[in-house]
C-alpha cells in the first residue's frame, strides 16, 4: 500500500506516468466516470481549507465514488483529545482512501504509519503539501510543454509558504532548472531550502526584493499569498501582506509566453485586471487540480482503466 | 593538576568537548548506574586545548554507543581491562535516534502528541545533519536542544 506525504515518494518515472494519466482524463472524462464506484475517499481536514477539499471530493464524485469527512478540528474527535493515530484507525474501517490536512507539521505521516488505506497528505502546517505541487507540476508539463529547461520566480512568503517549498523540491530534479526567488527579507527561504536542497544539489538561484527586476526573465511567475494563520504576530502580517501585488503594467514587463501561476485563493497580490491575460493560468490551474488528484486517487487505489 | 585514578575494568570516554561532560552524562543514564563514575572537567589536551573525560567502572555494553555517536562522533571511547586499554571503539552516526532530543518546532505533531517517539533522522552524513522525521526541523545542536 502507498501513501503520498511528498511528491519526493513519486520517482521522476511514477510522476510522469501520473501526469500523462491526468492528461488522459482532461481529453476523456467519461472513460473514468466509474473507475471509483462502491469506494469511499474521507476528506480529514483539521483545519479550514475549502478549495483543497472541494478538490479532492470533486476528484472521488468525478471517478463515481463517494465522500465522507470532516472540515474542522472542532467537528472530529480532535476536539475531544482523540490523537490521529486513533482517528485513521476509525476511518480506516469507514473508508477505501483518506486525504488529510493539519495544522500540525507531520501529522499525515503519523497517521500513514497506523493506516490500512492509503493516506493523501493534502497539507501540514508550513511543511508539505504534495498535492499542490503535483498540480503544479501538471500545469507547467500540459502549459509549457516540459518541465526542464525553465526560469521560474517565486514571489511573496518563500518563508512559511509550503506550495513554494514542496515546488522547490520537485523541480529540481529535472534538468537547467533555475529559480529566482522573490521576497521580502522576512519572508525569504529558509536556510535548509537554500543550503540543504539548492546550494548542495548545484541548482542555479538568485534572491532579489523587487519584483521588477525579475519579470523579463521568467518563464513561470509563481505568486503566493502572505498568509495569516502562519504568522504568531499580527502586525507582521500586516507589514507584508501587501508586499507584493502583480498588475498589468507589471505583466507588461513579462515575456509573451510567461505563465503566471497561483495556488490561490488569492487575496490581493495578483490584481483581478489581470485575469483576462491570456498568460494569466491560475483559474486553468485549479482544474488541473482536480484531474491530477483523480489521476491519484486511482494510483494509490491501483484502479486500472481500459 | 588533579590526579584521577586507573580503573580497572570499565571504559573511558575521552576528547569531550569541553564543558559537555555533565549533559552527556545525563543523556548516556550515568546517573542509573550503580557503580564508579569520575567526570573530569577541562583537563589539558593538546589537540583539543581543553576537555572533558568520563571514566566509568562498568560493562561497555551498559553504554548506548548510537546516542553517544548522535551526540560526538569525535569521542573516543577506549575500553579498559586490568587497568589498560584493550580496545578502542569507533563511534558512527546512527541512522536514526529514538527519544534522545526533542524537536523544538512549536508546528511539529510530537508538539501536541506527547505518546509519539521523538525521532531524529540522518539525513546528511557528510555534514552530521538530523531532522525530526516528522516535520524535517533540523537539529541545531546538543546543547541548544536541550
Amino acid at each position: 500500500m502507498q501513501h503520498l506525504m511528498s511528491p519526493l515518494d513519486l520517482s521522476v518515472e511514477e510522476l510522469d506516468k501520473l501526469l500523462t494519466l491526468a492528461n488522459d482524463i482532461e481529453k476523456n472524462p467519461q472513460k473514468y466516470a466509474k473507475a471509483c464506484e462502491g469506494k469511499k475517499l474521507a476528506t480529514c481536514f483539521y483545519e479550514p481549507s475549502t478549495r483543497t477539499r472541494l478538490s479532492f471530493e470533486a476528484a472521488m464524485l468525478n471517478l463515481g465514488g463517494s465522500v465522507l469527512g470532516f472540515s474542522s478540528a472542532d467537528s472530529s474527535s480532535a476536539s475531544k483529545g482523540e490523537s490521529v493515530s486513533d482517528t485513521i484507525r476509525v476511518i480506516s474501517s469507514y473508508a477505501d482512501i483518506c486525504a488529510m490536512r493539519h495544522p500540525k507539521e507531520g501529522a499525515p505521516l503519523v497517521a500513514s504509519q497506523r493506516s490500512t488505506i492509503p493516506v493523501i497528505n493534502a497539507g501540514d502546517g508550513g511543511h508539505q503539501h504534495p498535492t499542490q505541487t503535483l498540480t503544479d507540476l501538471l500545469t507547467i508539463r500540459s502549459l509549457k510543454g516540459r518541465l526542464d529547461n525553465l526560469t521560474i520566480g517565486l514571489c511573496g512568503d518563500l518563508k512559511f509558504g509550503r506550495t513554494v517549498h514542496s515546488l522547490i523540491h520537485a523541480l529540481i530534479r529535472y534538468p537547467h532548472i533555475k529559480f529566482i526567488l522573490i521576497s521580502p527579507e522576512e519572508l525569504r527561504v529558509p536556510s535548509y531550502i537554500r543550503e540543504d536542497v539548492l546550494t548542495k544539489n548545484h541548482i542555479a538561484f538568485q534572491e532579489v526584493e523587487r519584483l521588477e527586476d525579475a519579470m523579463g526573465d521568467l518563464d513561470i511567475l509563481y505568486m503566493t499569498r502572505v498568509q495569516r494563520e502562519r504568522f504568531f504576530n499580527e502586525d507582521d502580517y500586516v507589514r507584508m501582506k501587501d508586499f507584493y501585488i502583480l498588475d498589468r503594467k507589471k505583466m507588461t514587463l513579462a515575456k509573451d509566453d510567461m505563465i503566471v501561476m497561483h495556488p490561490l485563493p488569492r487575496v490581493n497580490e495578483i490584481s483581478v485586471d489581470v485575469d483576462d491575460d491570456p498568460r494569466a493560468a491560475y483559474f486553468k490551474q485549479a482544474q488541473y487540480g482536480v484531474y491530477v488528484r483523480m489521476a491519484l486517487i486511482l494510483t494509490l487505489l491501483e484502479v486500472k482503466v481500459c | 593538576m588533579l590526579n584521577v585514578g586507573l580503573i580497572t575494568e570499565g571504559f573511558v570516554l575521552d576528547h569531550i568537548q569541553a564543558g559537555t561532560s555533565l549533559s552527556i552524562y545525563d543523556d548516556l543514564k550515568l546517573d542509573q548506574l550503580d557503580c564508579c563514575v569520575a567526570i573530569i572537567k577541562n583537563a589539558r589536551s593538546n589537540k583539543m586545548g581543553k576537555k572533558d573525560i568520563l571514566k566509568v567502572e562498568c560493562d561497555i555494553d551498559n553504554l548506548n554507543l548510537d546516542v553517544l555517536g548522535f551526540i560526538d562522533h569525535n569521542i573516543t571511547v577506549n575500553i579498559i581491562k586490568g587497568e589498560k586499554i584493550v580496545e578502542k571503539r569507533e563511534l558512527h552516526l546512527p541512522k536514526e535516534v529514538k527519544n534522545i532530543v526533542r524537536c523544538k518546532n512549536p508546528r511539529c505533531i510530537t508538539s501536541i502528541e506527547q505518546e509519539l517517539d521523538q525521532i531524529f533522522l540522518l539525513t546528511d552524513p557528510a555534514t552530521a545533519t538530523y531532522r525530526c522525521k516528522y516535520c524535517e526541523e533540523k537539529y541545531k545542536g546538543h546543547k541548544k536542544l536541550r
